[in-house]
């Protein structure tokens, strides 16, 4: 206090005269609390604000999609139901906004009937409802958010490097992701019942965030696991699988030899046959005479 | 010998009675190419025609094979690689229409003539196979091998002794394995890193459900030229070619992070092996050595696609399913220098079972 006062002109040297009064101390302390609240008043919140890019007005419009759409299994605040028999849908503190993105806005989530697996069906909600999901959901607790396309584009790159990352991302997929997702992203099936989806129409930011969030049965490939440009170099390799031509004929699905076995079977020695027999069959006689030296044996 | 021959000839019969009649072969009836002279010339032409369809695509292989281009800027067809399909297409009619000709050939102009044999008894006739055993016997007799043993025993000997050199010469196809089998390049303080990238792992940066395909620091070969000269300095190996493959082979594991809580320990996947719920797994299924990295990560089941074996990564690597006969070996994990290190190599020889194994 007396360091406070001492530069300060004779009003505060008037003030001063009161400082011993018994409630100058409280006065002081409460003070100091004003202007510590507006001090964070003023900048903390607008900082959180930038993080998530939301505002209070869409997590509230959230909140009443929430608990019309889907507290029924994720409890009135997201804190998952545990019923007798198991687990209805588990906790969504924490599953950050990506995770809402990708499960609502591949139309996995709400969830029709429970199941191995939540089916892939047309998406329930607008684009501006998911997103005023996924800042509800992102605001009950710290999660990964929702990437921008700086985050999976490479086209910032120069074009040697969009091919070097082609080639990493290659070598990447084929590591991590193939055994499940099969060599070029057809999907696979997995245990009981269960399958690896087909990757090839799946949009970019999908991709990004089921790597970020790690849906269902999928393991997590969080960005401390495979960093945010080996995630692009990853989908840049997708992408440039659809584009290339196929150099060995048709895909057939690109399941490997199941299908091409079947076609082979099927219609190529099938095909052999069914010509053989044509062969055989197709027989023209004529009812004319002979006419030449040859005679029946 | 002799005495059985006589016996079986009788049993022959000396020909076969018809059951029923045979009706004989029908009319024979003659094709329009053998009556009409112009059906026989436009057949011929045909056949002709096809002949030169194969040679036109014999050459529109060779055009294609010039023309298309599959460097830079790949011409396709229908989404396909333009000229593998024109190579395959062209190379593939030029066969089928010489083979399309000549059948073409044979059913409308070549002899059209049913021909038949009739069956007879396959054995030799009678006299001959007696004729055969005696010249055999008196052959034998000649030879006097049953009256010199000690030539019969040295020849026996001389044709056994030629597999010897066999022998010799297949040890050199290679040496047995001996140890190798028990062990991997995983030793005291290897750094686990990530699988393509080289790069060292913090147990911060692995997140509850967090899946890695990881390698021993060494066994990666995109690596920045500061990092090998920063891991050589602490006696790093970088492995390279058939070095790297062999033991990459061995030494691939999977690093998953999981909530303590799920984890179970055991003897024989103690606590102290992991660090805060990261454990690490060969990824070498030890039923035929698949490589395996298929995780569910709820139910921490690791698949093998091979043959469905399946492991409970929670549980020490347990078998859950499938013919795997042991659970996967578990990597001692500890932390040195803020990065994830191997406490020491596997306990355990990974991979799939082999005879001088023991079968704990």
């Amino acid at each position: 206090m007396r360091l406070l006062n001492r530069p300060l002109n004779r009003v505060a040297g008037r003030l001063s005269r009161h400082r011993r009064r018994p409630l100058a101390g409280l006065l002081v302390m409460l003070l100091g609390l004003f202007f510590t609240g507006a001090l964070y008043a003023a900048f903390a919140p607008a900082s959180a604000d930038k993080q998530n890019g939301t505002d209070d007005a869409e997590i509230a419009q959230g909140r009443e999609l929430f608990l019309v759409g889907c507290a029924f299994c994720h409890g009135q605040n997201g804190e998952g139901i545990t019923s007798q028999t198991g687990q209805l849908g588990p906790s969504l503190v924490g599953v950050g906004a990506a995770a809402v993105d990708f499960q609502v806005g591949t139309g996995r989530m709400p969830m029709v009937q429970p199941g191995q697996q939540a089916a892939v069906k047309d998406k329930v909600y607008t684009d501006d409802e998911v997103k005023a999901l996924s800042a509800y959901v992102a605001s009950l607790g710290p999660g990964p958010s929702i990437p921008t396309e700086d985050d999976y584009s490479i086209d910032h790159l120069s074009k040697d490097e969009q091919r070097e990352a082609i080639v990493k991302g290659g070598q990447l997929f084929l590591a991590n992701c193939s055994a499940c997702h099969n060599f070029e992203g057809s999907g696979g099936a997995m245990p009981e019942g269960k399958k690896a989806p087909s990757l090839r129409k799946t949009s970019d930011k999908h991709l990004y965030e089921a790597m970020l969030t790690g849906p269902q049965q999928m393991d997590v490939f969080s960005n401390g696991n495979i960093a945010p440009e080996d995630k692009a170099a990853i989908i840049a390799y997708l992408n440039s699988i659809e584009e290339n031509p196929g150099y060995g004929g048709f895909s057939l699905g690109g399941i490997g030899p199941v299908s091409e076995g079947m076609f082979a079977w099927l219609l190529g020695i099938g095909g052999l046959i069914g010509f053989a027999y044509w062969i055989a069959a197709h027989s023209a006689r004529s009812e004319k005479t002979e006419h030449s030296e040859e005679t029946p044996a | 010998m002799s005495d059985h021959h006589d016996t079986e000839s009788n049993h022959l019969p000396a020909s076969v009675e018809e059951p029923i009649a045979n009706p004989g072969l029908p009319a024979h009836k003659p094709r329009p190419t053998d009556v009409d002279v112009k059906a026989e010339r436009r057949a011929e032409r045909q056949v002709a025609a096809f002949f030169v369809l194969s040679m036109i695509c014999a050459v529109l292989f060779c055009v294609a094979y010039f023309t298309l281009d599959i460097k830079d800027e790949t011409d396709t067809f229908i989404g396909l690689g333009a000229s593998n399909v024109a190579l395959g297409a062209t190379l593939g009619l030029a066969l089928m229409f010489i083979g399309i000709g000549v059948i073409h050939w044979a059913r409308k102009l070549m002899g059209d003539v049913e021909i038949f044999e009739m069956r007879h008894p396959a054995a030799s006739s009678p006299e001959d196979r007696e004729e055969t055993l005696a010249q055999l016997s008196a052959g034998l007799e000649e030879s006097g091998i049953a009256r010199r043993p000690l030539i019969r025993n040295t020849m026996l000997g001389a044709m056994g002794m030629l597999g010897l050199p066999l022998i010799v010469g297949l040890r050199d196809l290679g040496t047995l394995p001996g140890k190798k089998l028990e062990s991997t390049v995983w030793a005291k303080g290897t750094r686990i890193v990530r699988d393509v990238t080289g790069t060292p792992v913090k147990p911060s940066q692995l997140e509850v459900g967090d899946l890695m395909n990881a390698q021993p620091e060494g066994l990666v070969t995109l690596h920045h030229e500061e990092d090998v000269a920063e891991g050589e300095a602490r006696g790093v190996e970088y492995l390279e070619g058939v070095d790297l493959q062999v033991a990459k082979s061995k030494a691939a594991v999977i690093l998953l992070r999981m909530e303590p809580k799920d984890l179970t320990f055991s003897e024989r996947s103690p606590q102290n092996w992991q660090v805060d719920g990261i454990v690490a797994y060969s990824k070498i299924c030890t039923h035929v050595g698949c490589p395996i990295s298929l995780n569910e990560q709820q139910s921490h089941h690791l698949l093998c696609p091979c043959h469905q074996s399946t492991f409970d990564l929670a549980d020490g690597g347990r078998v859950v399913f499938g013919p795997a006969a042991r659970p996967l070996p578990q990597l001692p994990l500890r932390v040195e220098n803020g990065y994830l290190v191997a406490q020491s190599d596997f306990r355990e020889p990974v991979g799939p079972s082999y005879w001088e194994r023991d079968s704990k």
